[in-house]
């Protein structure tokens, strides 16, 4: 008797949640999708090594609550909704970048800027009279809602982003590391934090395409975070992130194409059951060389 | 002549820091700059490297103005732990100074790898170049950041503060690798410090920055109790025990005072 009554509601969420009827149809129908959330959490995980290292977590979630005011201002004007979200994205990044050198004034600036931005968003949205899954969209992501120019212009944001992060790497490098001494060595910082704040700007408004505003750090934090529990490595703490990125986004689209739930609870699930396996892992790293030690000592 | 200031002057607001300030510092030469916080010692340091304008007067390296970002100077900075945290191995930091300035694919050439691994030799730091940097000790980092300031064959050393938090075994060690630097390449020094005690018997001459004047001149004709009385404007005692110095004085501003115990 008893597993019948729970099989009912059960079953049907599972429905809701996992279902692979027409699967392959469904897949040639979001190949596109799929490329761009590939792309995004690439370039997410990669971006996101220096967010660690910067301490810009916090700048992340602001840059993100003002792309959502710019797409939510360009779905109520009828503009392109991407554009609008870069230039949300761009005016934070800018601000933050040029008024926050310190850690103490960036984080009061974005303290400021983020409820105004959310703010603002929701009044356009309140404003705006059409359909409500849109609004929601902005928020958790709406992947499978970007139509296939926008998708193009996504990808092509991702790329740009991906190519220029990589000529900039190693004077970036040196800049997280050590401000100071890169700058008295001949690198340009003040050039070198304000392109970043730029790539970091066009990766968010990226991010709150596919993922939504409110839940870009799963792309953009989280998977750099579980890569430098298991490594210190320069090159395997980079690739184990884009690594993470790469599934949790792609892993994400896949496993919620059947289901009739938001894609976005996929992806930042995936991404934090990642970092909890990087933690467990860093542990028993941790375990094994502390026995080690006590062996020869 | 490596570095010449010629009637510097440097303030904040209506501030002055130091002002008419003559300094000349010749190869190989070890030159410590003392003082209270507050006068000026970092501010001087960032002046060198170009990352602040005199007031009045000039500021040369080899016979040429000051700009920034020059490769022929090496900067050692304040000693900062770097957290467990960081995606860095020894190795990497001194590869920094090396190539960390160029633009382009992070991909680094063989020649620029065996710099790395000359220097980190260089400072007998072989053993620890390939662990977190994170988890390696201060006098660990610091000595590799003495080899990463090495990176570029520097004319000049600046040091501020490098030895502030390390045991008195890492304090000699770091104390050395800058000596041994200067002895075998005639690379000058310029070392910051509240407390001279570490590098006493290295140092040439002394710059010692107070009340927004200075004295200059060698270790046993600055550190008396009649000039820095004189500079500081109230009676301070300096006294020689054990081949140390402390200078004692029942002022604030020379909370610097170090009682030996």
């Amino acid at each position: 008797m008893i597993p019948v009554i729970v099989a009912g509601p059960l079953d049907d969420l599972w429905d809701q949640m996992f279902s692979f009827e027409n699967y392959g149809r469904l897949l040639a129908l979001v190949q596109n999708s799929i490329l761009a959330a590939a792309i995004l959490g690439i370039v997410g995980g990669l971006i996101g090594v220096f967010v660690m290292q910067r301490d810009m977590a916090f700048a992340v979630h602001g840059i993100s609550e003002l792309s959502f005011a710019g797409a939510a201002g360009a779905l109520l004007f009828g503009a392109n909704v991407v554009a609008g979200s870069l230039v949300g994205s761009l005016i934070a990044a800018a601000l933050i970048g040029l008024l926050g050198a310190r850690a103490r004034d960036r984080n009061s600036i974005i303290g400021v800027l983020m409820p105004f931005g959310l703010g603002l968003g929701i009044l356009f949205l309140a404003l705006y009279p059409g359909r409500s899954g849109n609004k929601f969209g902005l928020l958790t992501g709406q992947i499978i809602a970007v139509d296939f120019d926008q998708l193009g212009l996504l990808i092509g944001i991702a790329v740009f982003v991906l190519a220029v992060l990589l000529v900039i790497w190693r004077p970036l490098a040196f800049d997280s590391v050590d401000p100071e001494v890169a700058q008295a060595r001949g690198v340009p910082t003040r050039t070198v934090s304000l392109l970043f704040m730029l790539l970091l700007g066009l990766t968010v408004a990226v991010s709150v395409q596919i993922i939504g505003a409110l839940l870009v750090l799963a792309l953009l934090v989280t998977p750099a975070a579980a890569a430098l529990r298991v490594s210190s490595s320069p090159l395997v703490v980079p690739l184990l992130s884009m690594g993470f990125g790469l599934v949790s986004a792609v892993g994400g689209i896949l496993l919620a194409l059947g289901g009739s739930l938001p894609i976005s609870p996929y992806i930042t699930t995936i991404s934090f059951a990642i970092y909890l396996v990087c933690r467990v892992i860093e542990r028993a790293q941790r375990g094994r060389a502390t026995r080690r030690k006590v062996a020869t000592a | 002549m490596i570095l010449e200031i010629e009637h510097g002057a440097l303030g904040f607001g209506d501030r002055t820091l130091w002002h008419d300030l003559n300094l000349r510092v010749e190869p190989g030469e070890f030159l410590a700059v003392l003082g209270p916080n507050g006068s000026g010692k970092t501010s001087l340091l960032r002046t060198i490297l170009g990352m602040q304008r005199l007031d009045a007067g000039s500021a040369r390296l080899l016979g040429e103005p000051i700009r920034g970002g020059d490769r022929r100077i090496g900067y050692v900075p304040q000693q900062k732990i770097l957290p467990p945290g960081t995606p860095l191995r020894g190795r990497d930091l001194v590869a920094l100074g090396v190539d960390g300035h160029r633009f382009g694919l992070p991909v680094s050439r063989a020649a620029d790898r065996a710099r790395a691994a000359e220097l980190i030799a260089e400072v007998g730091a072989t053993g620890y170049a390939d662990r977190p940097i994170g988890r390696l000790s201060g006098g660990e980092q610091q000595r590799l950041r003495v080899a990463q300031a090495l990176a570029g064959d520097p004319v000049l050393l600046l040091c501020d503060e490098p030895l502030l938090s390390l045991d008195l075994q890492n304090q000699r060690g770091v104390a050395e690798l800058l000596d041994r630097r200067r002895r075998e390449h005639d690379t000058a020094v310029v070392f910051v410090t509240h407390d001279v005690n570490p590098v006493l018997g290295l140092v040439d001459r002394v710059l010692y920055l107070a009340n927004g004047r200075f004295r200059e001149g060698t270790p046993d004709e600055v550190l008396r109790s009649d000039v820095l009385s004189d500079l500081y404007g109230t009676p301070v005692d300096v006294i020689r025990t054990g081949g140390r110095v402390v200078v004692v004085g029942g002022l604030e501003h020379a909370h610097h005072a170090e009682v030996a115990p």
